[in-house]
Formats: structure tokens, sequence, C-alpha cells
């Protein structure tokens, strides 16, 4: 039997290209590019939330974590996208 | 009549709410902890403004699931009047009572300032007694009003006569008015039905003449509005 472990579910929450980006690109046009990183080609700016999940697998803890976020309406899906990505003791 | 203004944790606009209902409109009117709002005791809603739980994950998100929302829902759908003001609008954005979002302003700063606004439709709860196209002066003070929506739910916006306000300049066009990035200049939105209406700006901080720098009362007429449709 798979005993349940800890996993690590890590969410980003990006803008939309409908809706824009202002910090992301002013963090760009203001500070990286006037300060001469030229190989830079853009930044974009989000939300970071890390769940911490006891279950048997790592797809067990992403589907965990992707319903909640749907469940809870951790972003909006008219305006935001979605990254969820599980590490930890992948069964 | 009974008016119920909800209070959140964070909420700071609604003892001035409160003030302009009770003191210049005339109604009765009672503050109701979030978690205690039963919406059959009332005949209509204002959800104040403020920083409802610290704004966190995003402005009203975490307010979106109080069960005052359920209630809400309710009224939505019995036809009572429902008022969301500043955060108050974003807590109806995020429960999905209203559509879209709202994001941080496109200057990424706090704006606090005195903006007019056009009214594009009277049929609402908030807007009963203003002919379209008139103006209203009355401030805003916000960090996420950036109002935006897709292409095709803004169409549908429009064809369905959603879009109570809009940011303009003292001309009342469209042109150097937009303080915060949204979308067409949107300022204020309402239901399918007209009876629930969200929006950016501070009725109640333009309705006392004496302690506004404009002497403004234009936000008065927002709240005696909602009085007189609730009265027809």
């Amino acid at each position: 039997m798979t005993k349940a472990c800890d996993y690590v579910v890590e969410v980003i929450i990006e803008n939309k290209k409908l809706a824009k980006d202002p910090e992301g690109e002013t963090i760009y046009r203001e500070l990286v590019n006037k300060s001469g990183y030229d190989q830079i080609q853009s930044v974009r700016s989000g939300k970071y939330l890390r769940f911490i999940v006891n279950t048997k697998t790592s797809k067990d803890a992403k589907k965990l974590v992707q319903d909640l976020c749907n469940d809870l309406r951790i972003y909006n899906p008219v305006v935001h996208s979605l990254q969820v990505t599980a590490r930890g003791n992948s069964q | 009549m009974k008016l119920a203004v909800i209070q959140y944790p964070g909420s700071n606009c609604d003892y001035d709410v409160i003030h302009v209902l009770r003191n210049l409109v005339g109604i009765e009117t009672e503050l109701v902890w979030h978690r205690n709002f039963n919406q059959s005791e009332f005949d209509a809603a204002i959800l104040p403004g403020g920083f409802s739980y610290g704004d966190y994950l995003r402005a009203g998100a975490i307010a979106a699931h109080s069960p005052s929302l359920n209630e809400v829902k309710e009224m939505s759908q019995e036809g009572k009047v429902v008022l969301g003001i500043c955060n108050g609008f974003q807590i109806l954005v995020e429960a999905g009572v209203l559509p879209g979002a709202l994001l941080r302003n496109d200057c990424l700063r706090f704006v606090c300032k005195w903006v007019n606004l056009r009214v594009c439709s009277s049929r609402t709860s908030a807007t009963k007694l203003i002919p379209e196209g008139g103006l209203l002066h009355i401030p805003i003070a916000h960090s996420e009003g950036r109002y935006v929506n897709k292409n095709n739910d803004l169409k549908k916006l429009y064809e369905n006569d959603q879009i109570v306000f809009k940011y303009v300049n003292e001309k009342g066009e469209e042109i150097n008015s937009n303080p915060n990035g949204s979308l067409d200049n949107i300022a204020g939105i309402c239901n399918l039905d007209g009876n629930i209406v969200g929006l950016m700006p501070h009725p109640e901080r333009a309705s006392e003449p004496s302690i506004n720098p404009y002497g403004s009362d234009d936000g008065l007429l927002v709240f005696e509005s909602m009085l007189n449709y609730i009265n027809h």
C-alpha cells in the first residue's frame, strides 16, 4: 500500500494578455532595460503560492491544488492564467 | 423600508455610507456584520468601500466567499437593490455577481482624486433619478480599479445596457479622463436586471457639500435613486 507523504505544490498566477501586465512591463522597461541587460526580452510579474500537500502521489497533490484553485477562485479565469507544478517524493 | 450596510473585516467606508443614508437621505439603515446578514430582513444592501481581508490574494477575493454573498445572490434573483462601492464593487465582481475583473491600476499607484462620471444608463437602481448623459463629480480612491473583460463579454455589456458609469472629462468626453486604465473608461456596471450596481467612485464622499472641497452633492443622487427604485 502506498503511504501518503508531503509534496510541494507551487502555483503561479499571471495576467493573461488581455489584462496586460503593467508591473512586469515597468520592471522590464524602467529597471532591466535601462540598466543595459540587452539580452532580456521581457519580464512577467505574477503571484506565487506554495502549498504543502499530504497525498499518496504527486499527481494527486497537483490535482487537489488545481481543483482548489478552481473551487475557491484563487485566480480569476477571465483575466488570469494558472500554472500548477508538484514536486517532492514522486511516486 | 430598511437598508443594510454590510461590514467586512477591513471595511472603512461603512459609517460614511450610514451617515448619508440616515441623516441626508433619511432611510432606516443598519450596520450588519457580514456573517450575520439575512437579506429577508432588508429592502436593499450596500457593500461599502475599504480593504476587506487586507486585499489579500486580490481585492475582494476573500470576502467573496462570505455567507453574505449567498444572500446577495438571492437578492439579485429577487430583484432587490444592492450597491457595491469600491471594495464592495470588487467583492461583487469576485463573487461573480457582476462580470469581469478589477485589476491593479495601470499606473501602479493608489489613485485618490476627483473625477467626472457620465451616466450611461438611467434604468438602474443607482441612476434612476439621473438622466442618461448626466455628469457627476465624485472622488475615487483605489489601487485596483482597472476594469477588464473579454471582448465578447464587453460587447454583451453594451448590448444589455449594463455599463452604468464611465470616466469622462469636464465636457463629458472620454478623452484624457481614464484614471486607472479601465477598459472603455468603465467606472461602474450593473447586472442584467439593473438592480445590482457596482462602481469604483465613492458617492458617499460627494453627498454633503459642506464637507467636500467642491461642494458637490452629486453622490446623493445615487442613494436617492436607490430609494426611488425601491419605492416604484
